[in-house]
């Protein structure tokens, strides 16, 4: 623990050696391509497969009718709503699924999907979410029965009075409206599958691209287990992974059509969708309309928030959140300010879009709620006139106030605020710069400094609150120790190069003393590796990791045992260092740890079962509570109206440290998959609800040139509930850098009248804001 | 990723592949460095039936000064412009293009001749060419003929090349003293097409007189535009910030931008406006 040893896995990663989807070949193998629809919204009058199949190569292509003979059109999203995998008679989106050409090869599967026609009879689609609930507006999920609008679900928390009649009667309040934009994850590897079904065995294999292989394998059972594919029959292995961030959590219709084609045919069936079709089928994340309030003190004491939000989900809610939470855990939005008061509603619609959406690298909708959270305490600061800095110091939970309970229901566990705000300060100089700033101000030049001091909940989570379609949020470790001392430890996880087979095994290798280049580490393979839940949501380490460490105590005990049994001494008497037991007083007598392994299979106390191996299935107690303090300095050109992103400081505080080189790698991704939706990122679609940006030529995913030179630091406050003090930090800097670059831009037009700008913010859009200023020509 | 069925030919000689050409007609493409074409075929926004790669034809990569002029054959990379000493030393302009042109690795394959010859207002070279006053040489069945660049680009994807014909060469007439060049564009990220770009060449004599100025601009009109009314707005005067306003304010006004997911078509103006202004600025410096 604590140390940066080089990660295992990239070995092979860095030799090109990694096992992809797409790397799978087995023998007979077919290769699938998806007609997609041009039309947001329109029925199927006719598919014309008549010329797809003339093409050599070609052997099928299979419409919504086809799997409707089986039961197999409709599939359950995890938020137990429902989703077409081929439509019979309308397309809901652009880009869904419409029908799968099967052939001998990938190329005459695409010229297949190029010859097939289909007929469509357009309809005006609803793209606008506030449209979407107008009284008039089409109802577009006719499919459900008695559905008389748009609207999925109405959630709210906290106290609506007393906030009402706080906002009523405070000295100060703001608000803003605000648009978190819909992205995407554009992980470099896209999804893909290969189905391949035994009909011998009546068994199926499916290599898949996912985050969650057991919860999928159970997904399958559910929907296919009325053709016989029952949970035995099937297994899934997830290979290497290319990048997840969330994306690779659904099911996409895609795999479900897959499995049915090579269910049929009995030979394997591959798929993996292109580029564009990643970027625009594909679960969109975040997309949420967020009206943000804050109620205050006229010196700057926060007394409440009040929060309204609409979520536009598209087509259908495919959101991947725990059950109880359609909105995931948006209600950490109070922030990490100590008041009692808060109010937070939530709706949302249906609209022609792209179903979704999924948390980006973000613990279920955590990004939009620290994003308004952040922006509306920066607004506040502008209103009262007080340093964004000093009203935070001002209104932040202190230290010893943990747990602290929020107004919204949640114990964060521990967090030391000031400290880490304080760091960044230093370490940024941010007296310096204010003075700085104040220098160009004067000479009218354009300089921002904004700050994100956010409070992330990760870790889901406690089995008595969190369960995906039922299925509690447990996560599992099991470990097995050879008789010379050498382990396999398997896991519920999925690493998607969050490099679990390092930080796996440095956890392992704290509690046992085995090193940890002896630990080998496994996952993704549902035969082998016992049940969890999955990556996602920063959950691998609170939950999986926690569990290894848990696991690896339980062995410990036994090696007590047998030490004191070898040693003819009594438990009592046996001191632990890390790799030996020792009698107290007498070092030289001991056993090490690959001693006591080897005498669990040759030499093991009579009465003692035999072996050296445990698994535990880890319930965490709590969610953990990451924190950071971060700032950023922008300088505007006041002409090209260009943003450049000077410095950016980021202290983070996940708990206890396992790898700080793969937690500084995590930091340094995250955070410019901050600046990403920032400035960059967000899917534009037309009122037709056709995607203006499909392509990584337009959907702008920034690079090394856009990413400013990070400067990374951290707090330590361990997390008291969990066993080795650790919290989780992927998501974090993702979570926290896109407020802490909005404030720093708003920071630096606001003398020019500007008090908010949704993200991503552009130097077109800031050109036009100041253009209607009167600012720039 | 998987484009439609074609056919592939890589001649040995130019007279074979100008065969080719004649053989196939419109149904043919030419590919050079493919940073244009292929990802066209891969969306299958192009079918070409035939492609003739001209990658193997000796003789068609070189950068050098000769009777008054740079000449640059048409399969030199991007890279090898980057890295070329004339160029970095006189002709600082095509490094200043280049480095903006996509990223390394696409640098290292597409071409000069390739990203003229596509026809797109939106690359980056043909303003230059338009600044530098350069000619490009085609060679067909019946050997070369020299195109004015003011006579090359026709419409979007358009061009004065016969379908017959090969683009080979480029020729810069060559900068004497006094002269200095520059181009940037505006882009969204790295690699991005411009949201608008300018090239600018201009000479001054002893008394601090424009003698020469060449405007281009990059994607702010359906072919590449010569900013004429701003090169008329410099030359024969002394550039002071009011001469360099006019000509900056002329592009912003000539220019035909359209509204996009760039931008505005008044952005892109003002945006026309500024670059003029800071490449004059920037190629006088260089002077």
């Amino acid at each position: 623990m604590g140390h940066s040893i080089k990660r295992k896995e990239d070995a092979r990663f860095i030799q090109g050696k990694g096992n992809y989807v797409d790397d799978i070949k087995l023998p007979g193998m077919l290769h699938m391509d998806i007609v997609r629809s041009p039309y947001a919204y329109a029925k199927i009058k006719s598919i014309n497969a008549e010329e797809a199949l003339k093409i050599p190569g070609v052997i099928a292509v299979v419409t919504g009718k086809d799997l409707e003979k089986y039961n197999l059109h409709w599939m359950p999203t995890l938020m137990s709503d429902t989703q077409m995998v081929l439509p019979t008679d309308t397309v809901m989106y652009q880009a869904q699924e419409v029908a799968a050409v099967i052939a001998t090869d990938r190329y005459a599967a695409r010229d297949g999907k190029e010859a097939v026609m289909v007929d469509y009879e357009p309809m005006k689609p609803v793209i606008d979410p506030f449209k979407a609930l107008d009284e008039d507006a089409p109802v577009l999920r006719t499919d459900k029965e008695g559905k008389t609008d748009n609207h999925i679900w109405n959630w709210s928390v906290g106290d609506k009075e007393a906030t009402d009649k706080l906002f009523d009667s405070a000295d100060v309040t703001v608000k803003e409206q605000m648009h978190i934009p819909r992205i995407h994850v554009a992980s470099i590897e896209t999804c893909g599958c290969v189905a391949d079904y035994n009909k011998v065995e009546n068994h199926l294999t499916m290599y898949m691209t996912t985050q969650a292989p057991h919860a999928i394998r159970t997904v399958i059972a559910l929907v296919a287990g009325h053709v016989g594919l029952t949970e035995e029959k099937v297994r899934v292995i997830s290979p290497d992974i290319g990048g997840g961030f969330g994306g690779k959590v659904p099911v996409y219709p895609g795999y479900v059509i897959a499995i049915a084609v090579s269910f049929l045919v009995g030979k394997p069936v591959k798929w993996v969708e292109d580029r564009s079709e990643n970027l625009q089928a594909d679960s969109f994340a975040r997309d949420y309309h967020i009206t943000a309030e804050m109620a205050a003190t006229k010196e700057g004491k926060i007394q409440g928030i009040r929060f309204k939000l609409l979520a536009d989900h598209g087509y259908t809610d495919a959101a991947a959140n725990p059950s109880k939470f359609p909105t995931g855990l948006f209600s950490i939005c109070t922030g990490s300010y100590d008041y009692g008061t808060a109010y937070l509603e939530a709706d949302a619609v249906y609209t022609n879009k792209p179903p979704g959406g999924v948390a980006y690298r973000c613990s279920f909708r955590v990004t939009e709620a620290v994003h308004a959270i952040e922006r509306i305490t920066d607004r506040l600061a502008l209103e009262i006139g007080k340093d964004p800095a000093q009203l935070r110091f001002e209104n932040f939970i202190k230290k010893e106030d943990f747990p602290w309970k929020s107004p919204t229901g949640w114990e964060y566990d521990s967090g030391d605020y000031h400290a880490g705000l304080q760091k960044a300060m230093d370490a940024i100089d941010y007296e310096g710069l204010r003075k700085e700033q104040a220098e160009k101000r004067a000479r009218g030049e354009m300089m921002g400094i904004g700050i994100s001091t956010f409070t992330e909940i990760v870790g889901a989570g406690p089995s008595k609150d969190f369960d995906i379609l039922g299925i509690k949020m447990f996560d599992s470790a099991e470990i097995r120790v050879h008789p010379t001392g050498k382990a396999i430890a398997r896991f519920g996880t999925k690493s998607q190069g969050q490099g679990h087979e390092t930080t796996y095994a440095q956890i392992i290798a704290e509690e046992l003393g085995i090193p940890a280049e002896h630990i080998q580490i496994e996952e993704g393979d549902t035969d082998t590796a016992p049940y969890g839940l999955g990556t996602y949501a920063s959950r691998s380490t609170p939950t999986a990791g926690a569990a290894a460490a848990v696991a690896a105590r339980k062995l410990r005990d036994k090696a007590r045992k047998i030490a004191a049994y070898l040693l003819e001494v009594s438990e009592e008497d046996l001191e632990w260092e890390p790799g030996k037991f020792f009698v107290k007083g007498a070092p030289e007598k001991a056993k090490t740890i690959q001693e006591i392994v080897f005498a669990a299979y040759t030499n093991h106390p009579q009465g003692m079962e035999a072996g050296f191996e445990a698994t535990h299935y880890y319930d965490p107690p709590n969610l953990t509570f990451p924190s950071g303090a971060y700032i950023c300095v922008v300088d505007i050109d006041k002409e090209t109206c260009e943003i450049k992103v000077r410095r950016f400081v980021a202290i983070d505080d996940c708990g206890n440290i396992i790898n700080p080189m793969i937690v500084q790698g995590q930091v340094h991704g995250g955070l410019t998959q901050g600046i990403a939706p920032a400035m960059y990122e967000e899917l534009i679609y037309d009122e037709d609800g056709n995607i203006l940006n499909g392509t990584l030529m337009d959907y702008l995913v920034p690079t090394a040139v856009e990413s400013p030179s990070w400067e990374t630091g951290h707090t330590i406050t361990p997390s008291p509930h969990h066993p080795i003090g650790a919290k989780g930090v992927g998501e974090s800097p993702t979570v926290g850098a896109p407020p802490a670059i909005a404030n720093a831009i708003v920071d630096a037009l606001s003398p020019y009248g500007i008090t908010h700008m949704d993200i991503p913010i552009t130097p077109y859009k800031v050109w036009k804001v100041l253009k209607e200023k009167g600012v720039v020509e | 990723m998987i484009p439609a069925p074609f056919e592939y030919d890589a001649p040995a000689t130019l007279d074979e592949a100008i065969a080719l050409l004649e053989k196939h007609g419109d149904e043919a493409k030419i590919l050079a460095g493919g940073h244009s074409l292929i990802p066209m075929m891969k969306l299958r926004f192009a079918s070409p039936e035939h492609l003739i790669d001209i990658n193997n034809i000796p003789g068609l990569s070189y950068i050098k000064e000769e009777d008054g002029y740079l000449k640059i054959g048409a399969m030199t990379r991007e890279s090898e412009l980057e890295e070329s000493e004339i160029i970095r030393s006189k002709y600082p302009i095509f490094t200043d293009a280049s480095k903006l042109i996509a990223d390394p690795q696409v640098r290292n394959m597409g071409t000069i001749g390739g990203n003229i010859a596509h026809g797109d207002a939106a690359n980056d070279h043909p303003a230059v060419m338009l600044a530098l006053k350069a000619e490009v040489v085609a060679t067909g069945p019946g050997g070369q003929r020299v195109i004015p660049i003011d006579e090359f680009f026709y419409g979007f994807y358009m061009t004065a090349l016969q379908p017959n014909e090969i683009l080979t060469e480029i020729r810069i007439p060559s900068v004497g003293a006094g002269t200095g060049n520059a181009y940037h564009k505006l882009e969204r990220k790295v690699g991005d097409y411009a949201t608008a770009g300018v090239a600018a060449q201009i000479a001054v004599d002893a008394d601090g007189i424009c003698t020469y100025a060449g405007i281009g601009l990059t994607n702010v009109n359906a072919t590449p535009l010569r900013a004429a009314r701003s090169e008329e707005a410099l030359v024969g005067k002394k550039l002071t910030e009011e001469t360099i306003a006019a000509a900056a304010q002329a592009a912003s006004e000539d220019c035909n931008p359209s509204t996009d997911l760039r931008g505005s078509e008044e952005y892109k103006r003002s945006m026309v406006r500024v670059l003029v202004k800071r490449m004059i600025n920037k190629a006088t410096d260089r002077i």
